[in-house]
């Protein structure tokens, strides 16, 4: 599974990053990208499932089953 | 603006924020104005849109630059005194930046006060808050009764900022008294509302200065040492940054934490289920802040735009309603239920887009500290007089008092 965070619309809520803290990178701001180039590892697809369920932003997307 | 009391016939066209059953419990208000308007408008109150769908809402705080934020207030100052108001932004630039700014002044600003909240930066702040909140419990836990709001919820968001700001943290029932002048009851008293406003400027006013002279490790010894695009700061405009970051996270959070309480006081069952599995925080704490969502925000409309069925025209007001957002049957199952281990919730308790609250993380480690330590050491506690219970609505909504008893420990 790839995920994505896409620029421009994620305002650092940082609920992916409570969710799913290894999925995820934040800047010096507290806004979010996908770690490891978006790459979920095995396992942690239900973690990533939730924080795109979890945004408020809807800045998060599954780019990849 | 004091206004007489005449009830509201009809919502769609002459809501009333501060109606007291509404300010009780909005809820049955707010899903008749989702199924019906669903942009409800009233000349009450210097007059308001009020939006209560979450894609209005979603599509609403992206109408930038038509709609601005140079007054976020829900209720405007009265005339004389928004003009002294615009004078003095006229003079000195934004209000309260970043709340009171626009793109593109609103981004420089935002990024200013970031760094001071991002989860890691508040984390700091944990330790300080866990002795603070036992120690209000120290207080009280061998009375078997005390005021959960005034005692307990109250107390803590004053401290935590005074300490995040190098400010005296003795003065906290000060900081409490000034926030509820301009948030609370100066929503309906202006001159209540103008005088804390220059109480709490002239607070910083004096400070800044001296911090200037003799920096420390506080914030705003790093915002008067900070510049923005290349130029310091002002003394002008660091006193309005500190103002509002001293006003945003007291009424806020302490009615956050005072909501929780008070849900948990009255629902055995819940209390129960949350005391005996503390694995529920998380998801316990995003459900509190969905459904007691406690602010609305406001936007001002500077051009003509459409919104459902109804135009805005320039120098309209556009009321937020997040907590009504929240609520939505269209985005939330079981939207107006509590459900603890609710996983999918993403709710816009602070706010969506540009100008989301900054000190999100702030106030969920504080809910969080506060939630933990009540449940540690009291885990069983009741209501003890219901009709005591007071709340406060508007621009923010909580409980005000909350009697609870509880074995005395």
């Amino acid at each position: 599974m790839r995920i994505r965070v896409i620029e421009g619309n994620c305002q650092g809520h940082n609920r992916c990053k409570a969710i799913a803290p290894d999925l995820f990178d934040l800047d010096e701001y507290g806004n979010a990208s996908a770690a490891n180039g978006g790459a979920v590892p095995p396992g942690q697809e239900d973690m990533a499932r939730l924080a795109v369920e979890n945004c408020p932003e809807f800045a998060i997307e599954i780019v990849e089953e | 603006m004091s206004e007489e009391v005449r009830p509201v016939e009809d919502w769609t066209t002459d809501f009333d924020i501060f109606d007291a059953d509404y300010v009780r419990d909005p809820s049955p208000v707010w899903n008749e104005l989702r199924a019906k308007c669903p942009i409800a408008h009233t000349e009450r109150w210097g007059g308001a849109w009020m939006a209560t769908r979450y894609e209005d809402l979603r599509e609403l705080v992206r109408m930038v630059p038509e709609l601005s934020s140079r007054s976020p207030a829900v209720v405007p100052l009265p005339p004389e005194m928004r003009e002294e108001a615009i004078a003095e932004v006229k003079m000195y630039g934004t209000e309260n930046p970043p709340i009171t700014a626009d793109p593109p002044e609103h981004k420089p600003y935002k990024q200013l006060i970031l760094p001071f909240f991002t989860p890691s930066a508040v984390e700091a702040y944990r330790g300080f808050t866990e002795d603070l909140a036992h120690r209000l419990i120290d207080k009280v836990i061998a009375k078997g009764v005390c005021d959960a709001a005034e005692d307990y919820a109250q107390q803590i968001p004053p401290r935590v900022i005074a300490e995040m700001l190098g400010i005296d943290a003795n003065r906290a029932d000060e900081f409490t008294l000034w926030t509820r002048g301009v948030l609370e009851i100066g929503q309906t008293d202006p001159a209540a509302r103008w005088k804390y406003r220059r109480i709490i400027r002239e607070f910083f006013a004096e400070l800044i200065p001296a911090r200037r002279a003799k920096p420390g490790d506080d914030m705003i010894s790093r915002l008067v040492q900070a510049e923005v695009e290349g130029e310091p700061l002002t003394d002008h405009t660091i006193s309005g940054i500190c103002f509002l970051l001293l006003v945003a996270g007291i009424d806020t959070t302490w009615s956050s934490i005072g909501s929780s309480l008070w849900h948990f006081a009255g629902h055995a069952e819940d209390r129960r289920r949350l005391a005996g599995d503390p694995e529920l925080f998380p998801t316990a704490i995003e459900e509190m802040l969905r459904f007691y969502a406690p602010v609305m925000m406001a936007r001002k409309v500077t051009q003509h735009v459409e919104i459902g069925d109804k135009v805005l025209c320039p120098g309209d007001k556009m009321i937020l309603n997040f907590p009504a957002g929240n609520r939505d049957p269209e985005i939330f199952d079981r939207p107006d239920e509590v459900v603890l281990d609710r996983e999918r919730n993403r709710h816009v308790a602070f706010g969506l887009g540009i100008h989301r609250c900054a000190g999100s993380n702030l106030a969920r480690m504080e809910m969080d500290v506060a939630l933990r330590v009540w449940f540690e050491r009291i885990p069983e506690f009741e209501l003890s007089d219901p009709d005591a219970v007071t709340w406060a609505g508007g621009q923010v909504r909580g409980p005000r008092k909350v009697p609870v008893r509880f074995p005395a420990g």
